[in-house]
């Protein structure tokens, strides 16, 4: 009898437990399917539906690839600058005493707050014809890069930060202590440790540079064969009314998503693997 | 003397990057006073895009929150088949070009869409209307709570939470009275992030909104119409009450960011 009473509750809430995992994860699944798993279907439904071949020619088109190249080119170099500038900025923010540091930290998140059209008329503002420093990009391939930087800039500098702030300076006392030369101390002390940060940091800023839209309308002129990147070529085939043309280059960038977002889940895979062990 | 020369690299780049535009906006739209932007912000057009910008957002995000607890708390407390998938790609909507959600909206709920028909049949305005604009601002801020709770739950670990089973809490209970009030930062922090997101969404809402005056354009859009227009002194005006809010954002996440750390 006694085990009956006593062992019920438990039954109960197991049960209990089962069916609000059931439900959370119904819920879950539901939302993502309606939300995110359906229009990623129709978007490579509706790129894939008339085959393989104009799927192709549409991809292959010049103004697509020419977009396509600008795009990735222009994401590349964005992310190596994003690499050497951040990982500065973010040892600055560590390692560096100043006035006004709180300041600055709080700074860096500001394009993750501000509304990326407003990135790009402020670029405009600054380094466009009505330049107060006598500066002027505006539409040409450096305003591709500006527009680029200024929106992935917190990536890099947020995830080195953390790394460096745990990375004991004692360490690289240390080293220098031995006689190790500075050099040789970021590059066989510091750099190790920032470098899974570092590249997935550089890899969340990639999938951004390659994807932005909104600051860059304003301020590249969107000009074919100039300064057309793939986000705005297919702004301009659904403008016009080619909507299988820009599902097909939108499958592409949609590609270059998943394969960064993996890369990532493996760069976390590798670097927390100690931890896991 | 190298600690001095790094200094001067990333204040200098952050200068030229962020502070400088800025500066330049600000002091561009208040030239001639406040009268000009004024102006600009009281049309009937500009109240209407901000009216809309902060109903959207009002929209997005409590369905967001909803989301991203239940989906933080199925990450770290149970165990299903297909979770590392869905761990990595609740990332996605950060990953993807916002035009690209945009078209696949587009693409779902148009008039030859999976869905076109038969909102069409019923009478539902869906695309080029509210609703695709609520379900596009959506997407785009999806993964922001999930990504700021999922850490907090696993540091906290589910002593508390067993503890309350124990005492003959029910499932519920326990959500409201532990699990709840120990990742609340975590998720004000989140809930910051999701407000920013919609509040500045551009792309997508670009393609499924068809930019009507007065009815679909939110204010982000209404910044690029005015500039379109020539009229840089509403596009500046309204740049700088969206870039107000973004500083309050940031005052915002700069003074909980110990707190959800904690």
């Amino acid at each position: 009898m006694t085990s009956v009473v006593v062992a019920s509750p438990h039954r109960a809430g197991a049960s209990r437990d089962r069916a609000a995992t059931a439900l959370s994860l119904g819920f879950v699944t539901t939302f993502l399917t309606v939300l995110v798993g359906l229009p990623i279907a129709a978007l490579v439904w509706a790129a894939t539906s008339a085959g393989t071949e104009s799927f192709w020619e549409a991809v292959s088109s010049p103004e697509a690839v020419a977009a396509l190249k600008l795009t990735l080119g222009a994401a590349v170099v964005v992310t190596l600058l994003n690499a050497v500038l951040g990982a500065v900025t973010a040892w600055v923010l560590v390692r560096d005493e100043f006035r006004g540091k709180a300041l600055v930290n709080a700074i860096i998140d500001l394009p993750f707050a501000l509304p990326t059209i407003v990135a790009g008329l402020t670029l405009l503002a600054l380094y466009g014809p009505k330049s107060p420093i006598g500066v002027d990009v505006a539409y040409t391939r450096a305003a591709v890069v500006l527009a680029m930087m200024f929106v992935t800039l917190p990536f890099v500098v947020r995830t080195v930060q953390p790394v460096l702030q745990e990375l004991d300076p004692e360490v690289e006392q240390a080293a220098r202590s031995l006689g190790a030369p500075e050099p040789a101390i970021f590059r066989r002390v510091v750099f190790p440790n920032i470098l899974p940060g570092l590249l997935s940091g550089m890899a969340l800023a990639l999938a951004k540079a390659i994807g932005e839209f909104g600051a860059l309308v304003i301020i590249t002129g969107n000009l074919p064969f100039k300064t057309e990147v793939s986000s705005v070529y297919v702004f301009g085939r659904i403008e016009s009314g080619d909507t299988a043309a820009a599902a097909s280059v939108a499958v592409v960038l949609l590609g270059l998503s998943f394969v960064l977002l993996l890369s990532i889940g493996a760069i976390r895979h590798v670097a927390t693997r100690h931890e896991r062990a | 003397m190298r600690r001095l020369g790094l200094r001067f690299v990333a204040l200098g780049y952050l200068a030229a990057i962020l502070v400088g535009p800025l500066a330049i906006v600000f002091w561009r739209t208040f030239e001639h006073g406040v009268a000009p932007a004024w102006d600009a912000l009281s049309q009937p057009d500009t109240i209407h895009a901000f009216k809309l910008t902060l109903l959207i957002t009002a929209i997005a995000v409590p369905v967001n929150t909803a989301f991203g607890i239940v989906c933080a708390i199925a990450i770290v407390r149970r165990r299903f088949p297909g979770k590392g998938l869905l761990n990595a790609f609740i990332d996605l909507p950060l990953a993807l070009s916002p035009v690209v959600v945009g078209l696949s909206m587009f693409l779902l709920y148009g008039r030859k869409g999976w869905f076109g028909g038969w909102l069409d049949r019923h009478g539902v305005q869906f695309l080029f209307a509210l609703p695709a604009m609520v379900v596009a601002t959506i997407f785009v801020s999806l993964p922001f709570v999930a990504r700021e709770v999922v850490p907090t739950l696993r540091e906290i670990g589910d002593e508390q939470e067993q503890a309350a089973r124990t005492l003959g809490a029910g499932g519920w209970q326990t959500f409201w009275r532990i699990t709840l009030p120990s990742i609340r930062w975590a998720v004000i922090y989140g809930v910051i992030l999701t407000t920013a997101r919609c509040l500045g969404e551009y792309g997508a809402v670009a393609v499924v909104s068809g930019r009507i005056q007065g009815q679909t354009e939110t204010a982000t859009l209404r910044v690029e119409e005015q500039y379109e227009q020539y009229n840089l002194a509403g596009a500046y005006a309204i740049s700088i009450v969206l870039a107000l809010m973004a500083i309050a954002v940031l005052v915002a996440m700069t003074a909980l960011r110990p707190k959800a750390a904690t």
